[in-house]
């Protein structure tokens, strides 16, 4: 118990650490571009007067020197103060605190529709291997592995809402609708089928692919040859022995995914108007309102952290081979 | 050598990702050739479809001319990846050499370094570092190039670690021969066909990088590239679905084609997993 105690509490101190090392360098970026820090801070196109571009220069000290300007700011991240954003006149941290739930949902449904869409495809190509319903799905993952995410969002509003009109292509709900209850529930749902399928289908590609492979290699072990011979059905032999341990490295890959949901979802919320952090940071971005991008890459990557964590902690419990070194 | 062509030109999807490059690289190096007008210029009246005259691939809301914004973008896009992709092939060697190499303290510090950089949300970081440092094509390489190289490194550091105490590593050590030159000529040398395979593979995620920073209009505001113009499309696209079909097709084409020149090189460079992976 201990062992895993230490584990955990190194894990811990690393994953601060992480968050330690982006604040730094989010702090050096600033410094580091074309500029005066206050003034790209402040949003360079103009929109801040004089007066308050000169208390920002007093906020930070930049008449201190580097290392005093360094752990005030490290200061204030620490208390998750990110800045004032002078464009939205609100904190940063308020911002992103109302736009994070957004964001987390359709992370969370993105996931679940890579996985479950992905294995569910990796399975029935591994089932199938060299006959025409193998060369399908593989090719389909091999296509959904190279297609910008960004155009898939485009072409499936022009498929599924300009052409059919079966589906909304923007915003979380119906616009003056004042829907409740189930209804409304059900209004968010269909405006979050597209954003979904698009931020999803590039890990539901890359599962197929991990799950097809994964499943005929284990297909091969002794293990499976006794499972069989022991006369069980082949279903029970597929599902109990072999799909249970081809997802292993699956788990490994949803660590990696969350950086790609969270990066992926600038793009798809842009697309989609979706109200999330990423499309605060897009509209940040339009705006060169960079205290908000960089507070909205501060949180994304505390996200990322956190899931990787959870995965980490969530692999040795599943796989007991793994030494807690 | 010639086995490995053999083994190569086995795989169809191969020869369909080379020939696909060709065009590509054939359409870049001939683009103002093709098209004597700047992608910029309006050369035909605002939105005309696809197939009318003088405008195969139809024109965009100032009337300029897709097909030539796809020729001239896909000069950028294959130098800008590949370009990044060199920048990071060269940090992810060296880093990957050194731990690989030395091990012990160094090899700690340098994994430790590795695993910081893929925790942090690449794409994000990108966005960030080309937004403050304001976009050129300097800094759209700086970043793809900051956030592609650490799985390359990890890599180089494995393929170091298997060959460090081979018996032909240590002959040359025995020979008295200096870290540097075992390095150059002994092992990276054994070490490079996984190299070249994620090098191929790395250059198709380079694009993906790149036309998604331009979609979000972080390219450079002087070059023409299929992220922009899909970026531009995004307004009209009801009015205009050529302009976001056609880009779009041409980013994946090319994607597509890297991958499969990847893959089908990993295979001719190991026949016999090849082999085991299709029975």
């Amino acid at each position: 118990m201990s062992k895993i105690g230490g584990f955990l509490g190194r894990r811990v101190v690393k994953s601060i650490l992480v968050l330690f090392m982006i604040a730094i360098f989010n702090f050096f970026l600033v410094r580091a571009a074309p500029g005066d820090p206050a003034e790209i801070l402040a949003g360079q196109s103009g929109a801040a007067d004089a007066e308050y571009i000169e208390k920002l220069r007093q906020d930070f000290g930049l008449d201190k020197p580097l290392t005093v300007q360094l752990v005030s700011y490290l200061k204030d991240v620490a208390t998750f103060d990110l800045g004032y954003s002078y464009r939205q006149q609100a904190p940063v941290s308020t911002l992103i605190l109302a736009h994070l739930p957004a964001t987390l949902v359709l992370a969370l449904t993105s996931f679940a529709f890579a996985l479950l869409a992905g294995v569910g495809l990796g399975v029935q190509a591994a089932l199938r291997v060299g006959k025409w319903g193998d060369t399908v799905i593989t090719t389909l993952a091999m296509l959904a592995y190279a297609t910008p995410i960004f155009w898939v969002g485009l072409m499936l509003v022009l498929v599924f809402s300009v052409q059919l009109q079966w589906l909304p292509s923007f915003g979380y709900e119906s616009v003056g609708a004042n829907l409740t209850g189930f209804a409304h529930f059900a209004d968010i749902a269909t405006h979050l089928v597209l954003p979904t399928v698009t931020l999803g289908m590039f890990y539901m590609a890359v599962y197929a692919r991990l799950t097809r492979a994964s499943m005929l290699e284990i297909r091969q072990l002794d293990f499976v040859k006794t499972a069989r011979a022991k006369g069980l059905s082949e279903r029970t032999v597929i599902m109990r022995h072999v799909l249970r341990n081809a997802l292993l490295p699956i788990i490994t890959y949803a660590g990696i995914q969350a950086g790609h949901l969270i990066g992926g979802s600038l793009l798809v919320e842009t697309v989609f108007a979706w109200p999330g952090i990423g499309r605060l940071a897009f509209d940040a971005l339009v705006q060169r309102d960079y205290s908000v991008l960089l507070g909205v890459f501060f949180v994304a990557s505390i996200v990322v952290v956190v899931v990787n964590l959870l995965t980490d902690i969530l692999y040795t419990l599943v796989d007991p081979r793994i030494e807690l070194k | 050598m010639k086995n490995f062509f053999r083994a190569f030109c086995r795989n169809k999807g191969g020869l369909v990702g080379l020939t696909v490059l060709a065009l590509v690289t054939l359409l870049a190096i001939f683009a103002s050739w093709i098209f004597p007008d700047s992608p910029w210029d309006m050369v035909n009246a605002p939105y005309m479809p696809p197939l009318s005259e003088d405008s195969l691939l139809g024109t965009d809301t100032l009337g300029r001319d897709i097909a030539s914004g796809i020729a001239y973008g896909a000069r950028v896009t294959l130098v800008l990846a590949l370009v990044s992709t060199a920048v990071s092939v060269l940090v992810g060697i060296t880093v990957g050499a050194i731990a690989g190499f030395y091990g012990g303290k160094v090899d700690q510090i340098i994994v430790g370094f590795i695993e910081l950089f893929q925790t942090i949300p690449g794409f994000f970081l990108a966005v960030v570092l080309v937004a403050i440092l304001t976009p050129s094509i300097g800094t759209v390489i700086f970043a793809i190039a900051l956030v592609s190289w650490p799985p390359l490194a990890r890599l180089v550091r494995a393929e170091f670690l298997s060959m460090k105490h081979r018996e032909f590593v240590e002959a040359a050590v025995l020979s008295g021969q200096s870290n540097l030159r075992i390095i150059m000529t002994q092992i990276l040398p054994n070490s490079l066909s996984p190299v070249i395979v994620s090098g191929s593979l790395m250059v198709a995620s380079a694009i993906l990088l790149e036309s998604a920073l331009s979609f979000l209009g972080l390219g450079d505001p002087n070059t023409m590239t299929w992220g922009y113009i899909i970026g531009a499309s995004r307004s009209v696209l009801r009015d205009a679905w050529w302009m976001s079909v056609f880009p779009g097709i041409a980013i994946l084409m090319t994607v597509l084609a890297f991958n499969l020149v990847g893959e089908a090189l990993n295979d001719a460079f190991n026949p016999k997993l090849a082999r085991k992976r299709t029975s």
